[in-house]
């Protein structure tokens, strides 16, 4: 079984929410990024989503954003995020996820970079602009090197294509709560709760939803309805503040682990 | 009109020209644009849909637009005869109101209220602003920061026509950075609003729906260009930022073996990274904005800055129908540079009494350069895309501080 699999079976039979994080690699930089991956895993993050930085990220709202800006500005770029990756995997135990356009993909080449994140202990890889539709090349490289083929859910999803996800993706399925770009709310939407039960209806696959979430009271709400909550934007929030700052490790700790009560 | 002759060429085969095209883009945008394609392919069957957008390019456009025989251009390049279409003679100045109306009509048959668009050079964002005017729908432009400035004379047409200019000054804040805010409206409020995507770029169907919409300015010269000359011409030449004109005048001659098609690209100041615009001379295939296409674009897969003198080339990818028909051949993408598109500005002007837009002189340089090529009893057909009422004070800030280095 994937690791992506026992932890959600795990969660599963303990009864808990999952927590699902998102981090920019590369911001501030790549060291400090290795160094917060494993505060995160420390904490009890179940799974570690890795954001690859991209010029146009067309789906992210401002605080990812900018937080794309700092990161390319530190010279990340792929190749380099899986290095680093490869680097500390084996003191991370959640399993790690990444999250990109397709353009870096294939800019690598995939052949090249499904062989580096097989060699940098990659779990599942999640690409925000490719709908199953367009990705049966990505998905098929993908599950021969044992890597995980995340797909999104939106509100505006139809159910036959709930289906076709659940079909074609493994690992988990990732339900976008509410509509528009990825950034900080304050409440969780109804439509959270809307897709979630349309998802359960159609399979069994673990599902994480996200979008807006920030407070342990929204992981809470989410876990009604869902086996792991995503928190992106509002931990990237806490890196860009202590960005720079000696503190910006133990800080990220302490979000994560008020988030988890 | 029937719809047969109104589209009818050759469809993408599931989105995709070739191996270009496609449809990628986040989920939430998966659903609506499946609708919008949906719509589409019943509307342009639909007599009365097809009906009433012929009766607004008739009477509310201006449609047909010349075909005008351009005498002194033609002696002064020392080649063929030079025949160009006017599409600068338009309602609102260029031919973007061509696809303007045809999207604004077909959200409105969808039950949509509100219209989002980008802009480059603000003549979409005109053209948008007044198509949503004329059928009474909210339209909210977004444009990058850098283009305001340069077209600053658009951005109040586009206030005075009832439309929300948004100021986008992230990336290059230019049309790429419009694009991408005008896609994040979208994704936001994807059941109340429409995005009038200006170009024949993005997801499927946008390429293809643009190209029908604009397809008209072919199907119009190819039959003035019969009756004024008697045959077909040589070539048929078009400026390609993203290539909504080129592809809608290329559309008419696809199946004419015989005539060369030309797209000319922004050359900027040099083939140098950052500052130019021109994708086939040093892009390479990648997937931007909803659509796999050539891009420039650095080795990691970022998108690189551009530069043109016009701000409507002034972008990273090209329209995917145009990387099919340069990669089987069937047309092909020279560029001219910032400095050979001013001088043709002027020429244009003086030879002929037409001021271009910056744009379009892109075309015209082309075929002062080159229209010695072709030998003396070639017909060229050239696309005048728009005027050049909105580039003048750019080209007279140029000028006047070309002089004050020149003495």
């Amino acid at each position: 079984m994937s690791r992506i699999s026992e932890r959600f079976k795990a969660l599963r039979a303990r009864h808990e929410t999952g927590l699902v994080t998102y981090i920019t690699a590369g911001d501030p930089d790549l060291e400090r990024t290795a160094g917060i991956m494993k505060r995160l895993d420390k904490a009890g993050a179940d799974v570690i989503e890795l954001g690859v930085p991209f010029s146009d990220p067309l789906a992210d709202g401002p605080v990812i954003q900018r937080a794309t800006e700092r990161a390319l500005a530190a010279g990340t770029t792929l190749p380099k995020v899986l290095a680093m990756l490869a680097g500390i995997r084996a003191d991370i135990s959640a399993p790690v996820v990444i999250f990109s356009y397709a353009n870096p993909i294939l800019r690598m080449g995939l052949d090249r970079f499904v062989e580096g994140a097989r060699q940098a202990g990659v779990d599942g890889v999640l690409t925000l602009d490719m709908p199953p539709e367009e990705g049966e090349a990505f998905r098929s490289a993908f599950t021969g090197a044992g890597i995980e083929t995340i797909f999104l859910l939106s509100p505006t999803t139809t159910v036959e294509r709930i289906r076709k996800a659940s079909e074609l993706g493994s690992g988990f399925l990732y339900g976008i709560s509410r509509l528009g770009v990825t950034g900080v709310r304050d409440t969780v939407d109804d439509s959270a709760r809307e897709l979630a039960e349309r998802v359960k209806a159609e399979t069994a696959m673990p599902l994480a939803l996200g979008f807006g979430l920030s407070r342990p009271e929204h992981v809470k709400a989410v876990g009604q309805w869902a086996d792991a909550a995503v928190v992106g934007s509002a931990l990237v929030k806490v890196i860009a503040e202590h960005g720079q700052a000696p503190g910006l490790l133990d800080e990220v700790e302490r979000y994560v682990r008020w988030l988890r009560n | 009109m029937a719809p047969s002759s109104w589209f009818g060429r050759r469809d993408p085969v599931g989105g995709y020209f070739g191996a270009f095209g496609g449809r990628f883009v986040p989920e939430t945008l998966v659903a609506p644009i499946q609708a919008l394609e949906a719509e589409y392919l019943k509307a342009r069957c639909d007599p009365q849909f097809v009906a009433e957008l012929q009766r607004l390019l008739e009477h509310y456009v201006g449609r047909e637009t010349p075909l005008w025989d351009a005498r002194r251009l033609s002696a002064a390049c020392g080649g063929g005869r030079i025949l160009l279409k006017r599409e600068d003679l338009t309602h609102t100045g260029a031919h973007k109101i061509n696809n303007a109306l045809g999207q604004a009509l077909l959200a409105q048959r969808m039950g949509k209220r509100r219209i989002v668009a980008e802009t480059g050079a603000g003549q979409h964002g005109v053209a948008s602003a007044t198509a949503c005017a004329l059928l009474g729908l909210e339209c909210v432009v977004y444009m990058g920061t850098e283009d305001m400035h340069r077209q600053a004379l658009n951005v109040f047409r586009m206030r005075l026509l009832g439309a929300t200019v948004v100021g986008v000054d992230s990336g290059s804040c230019t049309l790429k950075d419009a694009i991408n805010e005008a896609m994040r409206d979208w994704v936001a409020r994807p059941d109340d609003t429409h995005y009038l995507l200006g170009s024949a770029l993005g997801p499927h169907p946008y390429p293809l729906m643009v190209r029908e919409f604009q397809s008209v300015i072919g199907r119009e010269a190819r039959r003035q260009c019969l009756a004024q000359v008697g045959r077909l011409p040589d070539a048929v030449i078009a400026c390609v930022g993203g290539g909504s004109n080129a592809i809608g005048i290329f559309d008419a001659f696809i199946d004419d073996a015989n005539v060369v098609l030309i797209g000319v690209e922004a050359g900027g100041e040099a083939i140098r990274s950052g500052r130019h615009a021109a994708r086939f001379a040093g892009g390479a295939a990648g997937v931007l904005q909803g659509t796999r296409t050539y891009v420039l674009q650095d080795e990691h897969g970022n998108i690189e800055a551009t530069h043109s003198v016009s701000a409507g080339l002034d972008y990273a990818a090209v329209g995917p129908e145009h990387a099919y028909l340069q990669e089987t051949g069937r047309a092909e993408y020279p560029y001219a540079t910032d400095a050979e598109a001013l001088d043709a500005f002027q020429q244009l002007a003086r030879l002929e009494g037409i001021i271009p837009a910056l744009e379009s002189a892109h075309a015209i340089a082309y075929v002062l350069k080159s229209a010695r090529r072709f030998g003396p009893d070639t017909v060229l057909l050239v696309n005048v895309s728009g005027r050049g009422d909105k580039d003048v004070q750019t080209v007279e800030q140029i000028l006047t501080e070309a002089d004050r280095v020149a003495n």
